[in-house]
């Protein structure tokens, strides 16, 4: 279960594996934002089958991502009912035109193609990055991850917080459990049955040993980490870093020129809409 | 020695800026390149105050008032960065979790060359190396949480030993490991002493573990003084250890159980090439003049567990179909490798964990009806790192907060705090804040918050480790009473032989999931094979008796009951 | 008190810690409040402490890789507008500092009274003002949702750390030992 935490990055020996983190990470980053700048659906359409595609190849199985999946299933549905309750005419108003599918024009609540149309514009954009997301979680080690920060220009130390945080995560997470447990059986309530100020009360208690020995830790392992001079220099080297190859470079320039589409699309579109009811 | 010490501490004080009192009182200490130091003395003496000292710590991270000296190599501490520090003094802190900051072994061996921007053949070359002399090869891609204690210490050796820095200093390396990894530890580090030309420091209070190997020089503090600083030869001859409130190397005390006059001993610092005259007979006289006294058995089955199954991951078992009875009013030891799953075993008990097959009862009752509270009404549990059962911040509130969510009357709840922490040894720092504590501090105020809610069984993981002797003492002599006036039941998680010896009647040795003995300690430690499966270790007692052809079970049973009635 | 390099080399750490302790509050710390669905935030609670003890660039970059990071393992991608927004609140949180000052130990009322304003304020700014305006402008979403997710964001936010923060804080700065202060009694 630990090891399941952040989803399981595993060496499947594809060649995602072995591309280099910085290029997997200006993939993914150039990617989801030129995808949350754009509304034209066919583009949309276009990149989520790209890295489903990529994904296929990436040898990632269903089983490893299924719970994700249900979570972010749950997330969009629960997002397109809300949009729906709070705005159902708000397709009508980006697409300038009005084709009622359900109850009449009077109704609040009515059904629109332009409605379903923005709504599936939207479900596109709230998935389209997961499976490039997935795919750079799975296939990245996270030893190089920070390595591959730095390399794209972020300042050591920022990047070495992030190796830390990794670093740490599983033993913050046993920490809590253990401790939760540790004051449960002193005493310490949280159950529904107290009031609601008790139940804060008891809540903190179980939680002042975690901070505080997580603020302890913050002193010891800086220490430890001065004590092995971090932070000496201006630049740090990093054991697990991986130069560029042939391959980085190729798949840099796919992206690039899927990018350059994008941004084109907004002057095909005169906007960040594709408008399909004109 | 003609050579210049390659440490100096000349009339060194030091006082924590949140202190009344300094720390360190006028210091002088001269370390010699090549020596191998020990560094024993009271919890709360000022050990690893000192040690901050060498490493540049104080005065760059703790902020203080100091006079006199320290020299390093020559270079004044109050000048020199800790940067500097450290390429002359690598540094070997006491939790090997927070000195571990690289995400797999091989990173955090390279942790120190990437800081100092070393290029990656260079960095494969040097981990390479360190992997081969510690072991390591097999472990290069493993994660901190796979691996074992006397793993993670190897690791921060290595991770300190890249950097050839000529001074090593160890902060408690002994105190979570087992006996068999500890012993193989010292051995490490006394052939790397010779090997790299080290100078070693060793802060440590199992002394005897340290002693088997040899040692140059023990420094003894007390109350941030020296008080004692030679070869251990003489320190021993002259039983300063006992008088400072120090444990001694256990066949020492045999020696003087026997009568036997220390001055006329030779080598008395290495049991191997010790040399007495007349030895065998006086021990066999000793023997003989004893009679051992018939143990008393414990036969009202208290807790009972009947085929138990844990794993982590369900493939991997970590406790297998183990089947288990304790009685009431028994002293337990639980013993066992590192990472063999002590901890898991009460932590199941405990309700911390559900095991995936079998029962637990205890009292007639069925455990796994109780919610975890409701266990631990009846059983203690004192876990093995103290951060994470402090929830107060004021050292009475910890002790008291049990008491005050039962709801008792605050009178009776201030009487019965203040009796535990006068047993804990721990009145005096009543009104201080938790945060200003040492470890074996921080350990003794949570055994004191479990202890006053008087449950009628207790697991401690590991309450020793990192005490004192004055402490242990006193703290293992209030366990023995409760047990014997109160029927408490107890079981210790220790890997420390000479306390499952002198205190415990009876010892569990788990390994491969399940009990591989379970039996009186002294023949538990008799049987090379269960010693050898699990990783303990004989005490010096054992070769004392073998060397003179005594029966050393025996032997040792009657030393315990000669130590016993002592006290 | 502590030098320079030593004080570089905390906020490093603390980021990463910080970062580990917030992901996993916001994963498994839940404290119900009765309400269907809503829970007291207990990870921002944390940062008003972190922001306190290290400053804002510690909070700031703590909590934007923390959240992030809960975003990635429990949606796949990030909700970059929230995690920025949330960044921006550590970092208004690691302002209030030097105004503190908790490490000497004394945390009177009156800093309390002026904190909780300002966490209010800065929830304001953060939820109601530029976390909805994010969502318009870059997910495209109709403003209506999106206030009304930001206005509750903002209370809930709020009341956590108005209960949560101010008790660390309070708790915190007691155990800041004050200079020259410990003495055995015998
Ligand atoms: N950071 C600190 N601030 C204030 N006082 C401290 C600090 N660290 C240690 N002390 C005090 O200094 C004294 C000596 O502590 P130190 O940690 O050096 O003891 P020690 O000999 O290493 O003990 P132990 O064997 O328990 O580790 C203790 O009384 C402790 O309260
Ligand atoms: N939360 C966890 N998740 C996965 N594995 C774990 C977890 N806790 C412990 N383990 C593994 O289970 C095994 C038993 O661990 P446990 O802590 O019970 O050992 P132990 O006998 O108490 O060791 P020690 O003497 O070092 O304290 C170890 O191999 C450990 O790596
Ligand atoms: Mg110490
Ligand atoms: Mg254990």
């Amino acid at each position: 279960m630990q090891h399941q935490l952040l989803i399981g990055y595993a060496d499947r020996k594809t060649f995602l594996n072995r591309l280099s983190g910085s290029t997997k990470l200006l993939s993914f980053i150039g990617l989801s934002i030129i995808g949350m700048m754009t509304y034209d659906t066919r583009y949309l359409i276009g990149i989520m089958l790209f890295s489903l595609v990529i994904f296929h190849f990436s040898k990632i199985r269903y089983r490893e991502i299924s719970f994700v999946v249900s979570v972010i299933v749950g997330f969009s549905v629960l997002n397109l009912v809300m949009v729906y309750v709070f705005a159902p005419h708000y397709g009508v108003s980006i697409y300038g035109t009005e084709h009622l599918l359900l109850g009449s024009n009077q109704h609040y609540f009515n059904l629109t193609t332009e409605q379903l149309f923005y709504e599936f514009n939207l479900l596109l954009k709230y998935t389209f990055a997961v499976p490039l997301a997935l795919i750079f979680l799975m296939t990245t080690n996270p030893s190089e991850f920070a390595a591959s920060l730095n390399k794209i220009g972020l300042s050591y130390r920022v990047s070495y917080s992030v190796a830390i945080a990794l670093r740490y995560i599983p033993d913050v997470q046993s920490d809590y459990r253990t401790i939760s447990l540790a004051q449960q059986a002193r005493g310490f309530e949280i159950s529904k049955k107290a009031k609601f100020m008790t139940r804060v009360r008891g809540g903190i208690q179980i939680l002042l040993p975690l901070i505080f020995s997580s603020l302890d830790r913050i002193e010891i392992i800086s220490q430890a980490m001065e004590l092995r001079r971090f932070g000496k220099g201006k630049h740090r080297s990093w054991y697990m870093a991986q130069k560029f190859k042939a391959a980085d470079y190729l798949t840099l320039l796919v992206v690039a020129v899927l990018i350059v589409i994008g941004i084109a699309l907004f002057h095909v579109n005169g906007g960040r809409f594709w408008n399909p009811f004109k | 020695m003609m050579t210049a010490p390659i440490i100096s501490f000349k009339d060194f004080s030091f006082q924590y800026d949140s202190q009344t009192e300094p720390t360190l009182r006028h210091l002088n200490l001269d370390i010699y390149p090549g020596e191998k130091v020990l560094i024993a003395g009271p919890s709360g003496s000022g050990k690893s105050t000192l040690g901050r000292c060498l490493n540049g710590l104080i005065p760059q991270s703790y902020p203080g008032k100091m006079s006199g000296q320290v020299l390093i190599n020559g270079q004044a501490i109050k000048t020199s960065t800790i940067f500097d520090l450290s390429m002359q003094v690598g540094t070997v802190l006491q939790d090997p979790d927070s000195q571990f900051v690289g995400l797999t072994v091989v990173e955090d061996m390279a942790f120190s060359l990437e800081n100092d921007q070393q290029d990656q053949a260079t960095m494969r070359t040097d981990t390479a190396k360190w992997a081969q002399t510690l072991e390591l090869q097999d472990l290069l891609t493993h994660r901190p949480q796979e691996l074992s204690g006397g793993q993670k210490q190897r690791v921060a050796m290595a991770g300190v030993l890249i950097d050839n820095s000529k001074i090593l200093l160890f902060d408690e390396p002994l105190a979570s490991l087992d006996p068999a990894s500890g012993k193989a530890s010292m051995a490490l580090i006394d052939q790397l002493t010779h090997s790299e030309d080290l100078t070693v420091i060793i802060i440590e209070h199992r002394i005897e573990d340290v002693l088997q190997q040899p040692i140059d020089r023990l420094v003894v503090m007390q109350e941030g003084r020296i008080v004692a600083n030679d070869q251990p030869e003489p320190i021993l001859r002259q039983s300063l250890m006992a008088q400072l409130g120090l444990r001694e190397p256990l066949y020492l005390s045999a020696l003087l159980h026997a009568g036997i006059d220390l001055d006329n001993c030779d080598h008395l610092d290495q049991l191997s090439r010790l040399t007495v005259p007349n030895l065998t007979e006086k021990l066999q006289a000793w023997s003989a003049d004893i009679t051992l006294k018939a143990p008393i058995v414990h036969t009202e089955p208290l807790l009972t567990l009947t085929h138990l199954c844990f794993g982590y991951e369900p493939k991997h078992r970590i406790i297998d179909d183990l089947s288990l009875t304790l009685h009431r009013g028994e002293m337990i030891s639980l013993v066992g490798q590192n990472g063999t799953g002590k901890s898991t075993l009460s932590n199941l008990i405990t309700g911390f964990l559900t095991p995936q097959a079998g029962q637990l009862s205890f009292d007639g009752q069925n455990l796994a009806a109780l919610s975890v509270k409701e266990r631990a009404d009846h059983i203690g549990y004192i876990l093995q790192d103290p951060n994470q059962m402090l929830s107060k911040t004021l050292i009475f509130d910890e002790v008291a907060a049990g008491l005050v969510l039962r709801g008792l009357e605050p009178a009776t709840i201030e009487k019965r705090v203040l009796a535990t922490l006068k047993v804990c040894g721990l009145y005096e720092f009543r009104h201080w804040p938790i945060s200003a504590l040492s470890f074996g501090q921080k350990k003794r105020v949570t055994i004191a918050a479990i202890l006053v809610l008087e449950p009628a069984m207790l697991i401690l993981d590991e309450p020793t480790a990192g005490q004192d002797l004055q402490h242990y003492t006193e703290m293992m002599t209030f366990l023995t009473k409760i047990n014997r006036e109160q029927g408490m039941t107890i079981m210790l998680i220790t890997h420390d032989m000479h306390l499952m010896l002198e205190y415990t009647d009876r010892t569990i040795v788990l390994g491969n999931g399940n009990v591989l003995m379970d039996d009186a300690p002294a023949n538990v430690l008799t049987n090379d094979a269960i010693i050898e499966q699990a990783s303990l270790a004989k005490t010096s007692l054992y070769t004392l008796a073998e060397q003179n052809q005594l029966n050393p079970t025996e032997f040792v049973a009657k030393f315990v009951q000669a130590e016993r009635e002592a006290r | 008190m502590q030098n320079k390099q030593s004080n570089s080399i905390r906020t490093v750490v603390a980021t990463g810690i910080g970062a580990a302790v917030i992901f996993v509050l916001m994963k498994f710390v839940a404290i119900p409040t009765g309400i269907p669905n809503t829970q007291v935030n207990v990870a921002i609670g944390f940062l008003a402490l972190l922001g306190a003890i290290f400053g804002p660039v510690a909070a700031g970059l703590a909590v934007f890789i923390g959240h992030a990071l809960n975003d990635f393992v429990t949606y796949g991608s990030p909700w970059w507008t929230w995690v920025i927004v949330d960044g921006l609140i550590g970092v208004a949180f690691g302002l209030a500092k030097n105004r503190l000052k908790i490490d000497s130990g004394v945390l009177g009322k009156g800093k309390l009274i002026w904190f909780n304003i300002y966490q209010i304020i800065v929830n304001f700014v953060g939820w109601v003002l530029l976390a909805p305006t994010g969502d318009i402008i870059i997910y495209h979403e109709p403003a209506s949702k999106v206030y009304v997710q930001g206005v509750t964001t903002w209370l809930v936010d709020s009341i956590s750390v108005a209960v949560i923060g101010t008790i660390l804080l309070v708790l915190y700065a007691r155990t800041r030992t004050q200079h020259g202060s410990l003495t055995k009694e015998r």
